[in-house]
């Protein structure tokens, strides 16, 4: 572990996204036109109040997988990761200078989201703000670890972005957004439970209904925090310096 | 000052994909030279460089480099590996690529500039990767190698595409870094590479053919030039097989 190197590291991830205007503009934009899309739509509701906050979170954390499953297979098929594991860099270095670069990104892209949802399109954030943003962060980060894991398990860009539908799709269906968790069926439900994302959506969920920060937000966070560990872990664990 | 040879290979098997790659292969370089690994495409030169820097899997035998197993920690500073495709970011420019293997090879301030000076660069350097020719692109991905002046560089066909000015420079370059005490490993398939080494190992479907100095090669199978030499003894192999063995041999 080298803390210059996952500076560096960091820095360089950043330096390429900065290349790459489209793709900025592109995640701060895309969230968004949709909120705005969706208070639109729910106009006169209280609909937007109830999914806003939930949404918050889980833009960033499909935008952050996506984002982050593409830029590390391209790392595996260009060459430079088995560059990079034939120099003295850690597997942490890499993977907390992904975090570290992408955690940024996702604060941007999490401050104009909710500044947008808060304060021109009226959502009723009960709970402090700084807490909606600190889950909004991590669930980002928690999408770059799962991105960064699976992507282990793709040889195409192709395989990497059907696994956005695969891993997000029945997370997000199965958070509680669409169908209360505790109505689930008790199957669903158990394997709701397994799934980090129920956990950011419950938190999200407690933030706009309360204004105490409830004991059960600060579990849910330790879950979602706990889950982006052991993403991290296993995508450490995929990273090989020796390949066959 | 330790003075095991550059690299020692011993017995080297490698099995990809259900099939051997490389089979029971052994050498030594001595340090300070340039060795020109010669075979066609798919004789298992790119594999054998992966064993020497330590990110090949291996099946069998041994490989130390600087008297040191392949891979361990303390080379990596030591050994630099230019892939045999681009290994760089295309999204990024030249300079910002060196800085970044810079910095993770905790190279000293400057050695960008000296690298990009090297490799005939510096007019390029604030130019995306991605914008590149494919022969500067393997410029840069050589630059990224040079950084941190290792002790051993192992390069995989790091001159195709190259124009025949600047294969002479880089080959220039070679002897110079040899001469200061380098050891280099040149990967190529181009057979009239292979009068600017001091050696020369020849493979073909995973086996050494050769390992001889140029001359001695020349002289043992009396050809004028490498190529003719790798023919005859690709022949004499040949006829020492069985008849059949021909139609096995996929390409890789």
């Amino acid at each position: 572990m080298s803390a210059s190197i996952t500076r560096a590291t960091a820095g360089r991830v950043l330096r390429q996204l900065r290349h790459d205007r489209r793709t900025l503009a592109m995640l701060v934009v895309v969230p968004c036109v949709l909120l705005t899309l969706l208070a639109w739509i729910f106009d006169g509701t209280p609909v937007f109040d109830e999914i806003g906050a939930p949404l918050l979170g889980i833009f960033p954390f499909v935008v952050m997988f996506l984002v982050t499953s593409v830029a590390t297979l391209r790392e595996r098929t260009s060459g430079t990761l088995e560059r990079l594991l034939t120099m003295p860099i850690g597997k942490l270095d890499l993977l907390l200078g992904y975090a570290l670069a992408f955690g940024l990104v996702a604060t941007v892209q999490a401050l104009i989201a909710s500044g947008l949802a808060v304060g021109l399109l009226g959502l009723d954030v009960a709970g402090p703000l700084w807490l909606l943003l600190l889950v909004a962060v991590c669930d980002a980060v928690l999408g770059m670890a799962l991105g960064l894991f699976v992507s282990a398990f793709a040889a195409t860009e192709f395989q990497a972005v059907q696994f956005m539908p695969a891993f997000v799709l029945p997370q997000f269906l199965l958070c509680g957004l669409l169908v209360p968790r505790d109505q689930l069926d008790d199957v669903l439900r158990w394997i709701s439970n397994l799934l980090p994302l129920s956990y950011a959506v419950d938190l999200m969920h407690d933030l706009t209904t309360y204004e105490e920060v409830d004991p059960s937000s600060w579990v849910d966070l330790s879950v979602v925090v706990l889950a982006i560990l052991l993403a991290l872990g296993l995508g450490a664990a995929t990273l090989r310096r020796r390949t066959p | 000052m330790n003075i095991a040879p550059a690299l020692s290979v011993r017995n080297l098997t490698v099995v990809r994909g259900g099939r051997t790659v490389v089979d029971d292969v052994s050498f030594d370089v001595a340090r300070g030279s340039v060795t020109g690994l010669l075979g066609p495409s798919g004789s298992g030169k790119t594999t054998l460089m992966r064993s020497i820097v330590g990110v090949q899997v291996v099946a069998g035998g041994t490989v130390e480099v600087l008297g040191r197993p392949a891979g361990s920690p303390p080379l990596r500073r030591a050994v630099g590996y230019v892939t045999q495709a681009p290994s760089v970011y295309s999204d990024l420019t030249v300079r910002e690529n060196l800085r970044y293997f810079a910095a993770v090879l905790g190279a000293p301030a400057g050695d960008v500039d000296r690298v990009l000076d090297d490799v005939g660069l510096t007019d390029h350097a604030d130019s995306l990767c991605s914008r590149l020719s494919g022969g500067e692109e393997a410029r840069v991905s050589l630059a990224a190698a040079l950084l941190n002046q290792p002790e051993v560089l192992v390069l995989d066909e790091p001159t195709v595409g190259l124009d025949p000015v600047l294969r002479r420079d880089l080959w220039d370059m070679f002897a110079r870094l040899a001469a200061g005490g380098v050891t280099l490993l040149v990967s190529s398939h181009v057979m009239d590479e292979a009068s600017r080494c001091e050696r020369l190992i020849l493979m073909r479907a995973g086996r050494l053919l050769a390992d001889d100095p140029p001359q001695t090669l020349l002289e043992q199978t009396g050809s004028a030039d490498v190529e003719q030499a790798f023919l005859r003894l690709v022949d004499e192999a040949r006829s020492a097989q069985a008849p059949d063995a021909r139609t096995q041999g996929g390409s890789a």
